[in-house]
């Protein structure tokens, strides 16, 4: 049962993904990409990552990407106009993504070889509660400057967007 | 039982219900405004228009069904499909009452008890805003697009007061879960006040209460806060386009939403199914007493009619309360029915929140909203968690 849940979300946020690249509306884009931001907290809740999966769900789906779209039908942007491509980008693209590809595999399996497969509903840690213990406990230092990372960023971004006013 | 069956079976009670609730919500919201500006409302078909709703179902399926030519033909109809789906969707978490226990066959009056049911909750209201954005946007109308735009806005503004007026009493429950949320606002103080969240210590709950139900009013888009629909600005604001069941789905999605958001105001701050007073003080025999008291006074009037047709219709509604009351005293049905009276009580109370609320206050302008959520709802939300968190870190062991 899980695998094939696993299976068809994967195989969904596989699908946008390519979709996202593909469309040329900015607004189909930002749909597909939420689709895959949709099958992605599905995938992390089959983990049992619950926390996670709904913070997936609020944060990037609900809040970021309502942005995104936003932005998107406020500047009311138009069909992407593809240019004219070159010629060896058309005849070379594919293939070095194909290549690029193979060699982050490569990578990933040297550094960080599989020692046995991933097992469904064994992970128990994915509550509110031992994400929260492990936040305000072993990883308090990263967590507070994290937020006030945040907190420059938002002041930033205000003095920004006065400067551009006044 | 097969887990699979019994959940397929609960999926079409839960379903069957709630649709007839969204139905007769709005024969109920045409009723209570009708009356607060005097006048009768609907009453033609039915007796007291009670066959209205299933009136506008057929109304609306057989109107014609267009598609404008100027529309963006993909995302005009996956707008109003997006808005009613994750509209439905969210019912499947809320609990309505206890487990039921008949011999060997146990199961829980909720469709699934996920232990992280509020996120949940507030995820799907997050992800709902795209179809009344994408509904503006697609219809290619200005009307339509300003009123999408002035949707999405208000919707991302009241999230936050909203998101953080549930954090307070989750700060004094401590769980995430509806059902353990309600078992946690269980008892009394001094033997006759509940412990509901908006009671409880260390710091009751009322000023969270308040910044929730006024968020919800502008989550869902209604009286004073539905710009986005304004007519004398918008026309009709996001679906000015949309007509025959296309409207339907949007109409059906707002009254869904505000359903789901007084189930979660009852979770969350009024004690869910927990009685308002304790079963020691006749709390059991209230729904009872109720019942008989309105069959009794239908009888009344069925003996003394005012009009030709109360001799008839009047006995037997008075002998169908009577009937609800008498079902309420049998023992193990009504350890079922008990506690969803005191859900559906509370749900209901603040349902005709609503309705007063759309029939009494004029609607608010633009920036009259957006500095409202901004200045005034989100501060107060802040300090209003401050305050909670602090009173449960020293209170707690």
């Amino acid at each position: 049962m899980d695998s094939i849940l696993f299976l068809i979300f994967a195989a969904i946020a596989v699908a946008c993904a390519v979709n996202l690249v593909l469309q040329k509306h900015p607004i189909s884009s930002a749909l597909s990409l939420i689709g895959v931001m949709g099958s992605l907290a599905a995938l992390y809740l089959l983990l049992g990552g619950e926390f996670i999966a709904a913070a997936q769900l609020i944060v990037y789906a609900g809040a970021i990407m309502v942005l995104f779209v936003f932005v998107i039908m406020l500047l009311n942007a138009g069909t992407e106009n593809v240019e004219h491509k070159r010629l060896w980008s058309r005849y070379l693209g594919v293939p070095l993504l194909v290549a690029l590809l193979g060699f982050v595999g490569y990578i990933v399996q040297k550094v960080l070889p599989l020692s046995e497969g991933v097992r469904f509903g064994t992970f128990r840690n994915g509550s509110p509660l031992e994400i929260g213990k492990a936040l305000f406990t072993s990883y308090l230092l990263p967590f507070e400057v994290t937020s006030v990372l945040i907190l420059v960023a938002i002041l930033g971004a205000i003095v920004l967007a006065r400067g551009e006013v006044d | 039982m097969n887990f699979f069956i019994l959940s397929l079976i609960k999926a079409a009670v839960v379903a069957f219900v709630l649709l007839t609730t969204l139905a007769y919500l709005q024969w109920i919201e045409r009723k209570v405004i009708a009356h607060i500006q005097l006048r009768v409302g609907p009453r033609r078909v039915g007796p007291h228009g009670l066959l209205q709703p299933l009136a506008d179902v057929v109304k609306l399926m057989t109107k014609e069904d267009m598609i404008p030519s100027h529309v963006n033909k993909v995302f005009y109809l996956l707008a109003p499909f997006l808005a009613v789906t994750f509209a439905l969707i969210s019912i499947s978490v809320i609990p309505f009452g206890t487990e039921i226990n008949i011999g060997s066959f146990k199961t829980a009056m909720q469709l699934t008890d996920l232990n992280i049911g509020v996120l949940f909750i507030l995820g799907l209201s997050g992800i709902g805003v795209y179809g009344v954005a994408l509904a503006g946007w697609a219809s290619n109308n200005k009307y339509s697009l300003l009123g999408g735009l002035r949707s999405s806005a208000q919707m991302i503004s009241y999230e936050l007061p909203m998101a953080l007026a549930i954090a307070a009493p989750l700060l004094m429950l401590n769980t995430l879960s509806f059902r353990q949320l309600v078992d946690a606002q269980g008892g009394y103080y001094l033997g006759f006040i509940p412990r509901w969240a908006i009671f409880q210590g260390p710091f009751p709950q009322i000023i969270s209460f308040g910044l929730f139900v006024v968020a919800a009013f502008a989550e869902t888009n209604r009286v004073p806060f539905d710009l986005p629909e304004a007519e004398n600005e918008l026309v009709a604001g996001f679906h000015t386009e949309y007509s025959s069941m296309k409207f339907a789905a949007f109409f059906m999605a707002e009254y869904a939403n505000m359903v789901t958001v007084s189930c979660v105001a009852t979770l969350l701050f009024l004690g869910g199914w927990q009685p308002l007073f304790p079963p020691q003080y006749g709390a059991n025999f209230l729904p009872s007493l109720i019942f008989a008291a309105g069959g009794l006074v239908s009888l009344y009037h069925g003996i003394n009619p005012a009009r030709p047709f109360d001799r008839i219709t009047l006995p037997i509604t008075g002998i169908v309360f009577l009937g609800i009351a008498a079902v309420f005293l049998v023992p193990i049905v009504s350890t079922i029915l008990l506690p969803l009276f005191w859900f559906a009580a509370k749900v209901g109370v603040i349902l005709f929140l609503y309705i007063w609320v759309r029939g009494t206050l004029p609607r608010f302008r633009y920036d009259q909203l957006m500095s409202f959520a901004w200045t005034f709802m989100f501060p107060l939300a802040i300090v209003n968690l401050f305050v909670t968190g602090l009173l449960v870190a020293l209170t707690s062991k």
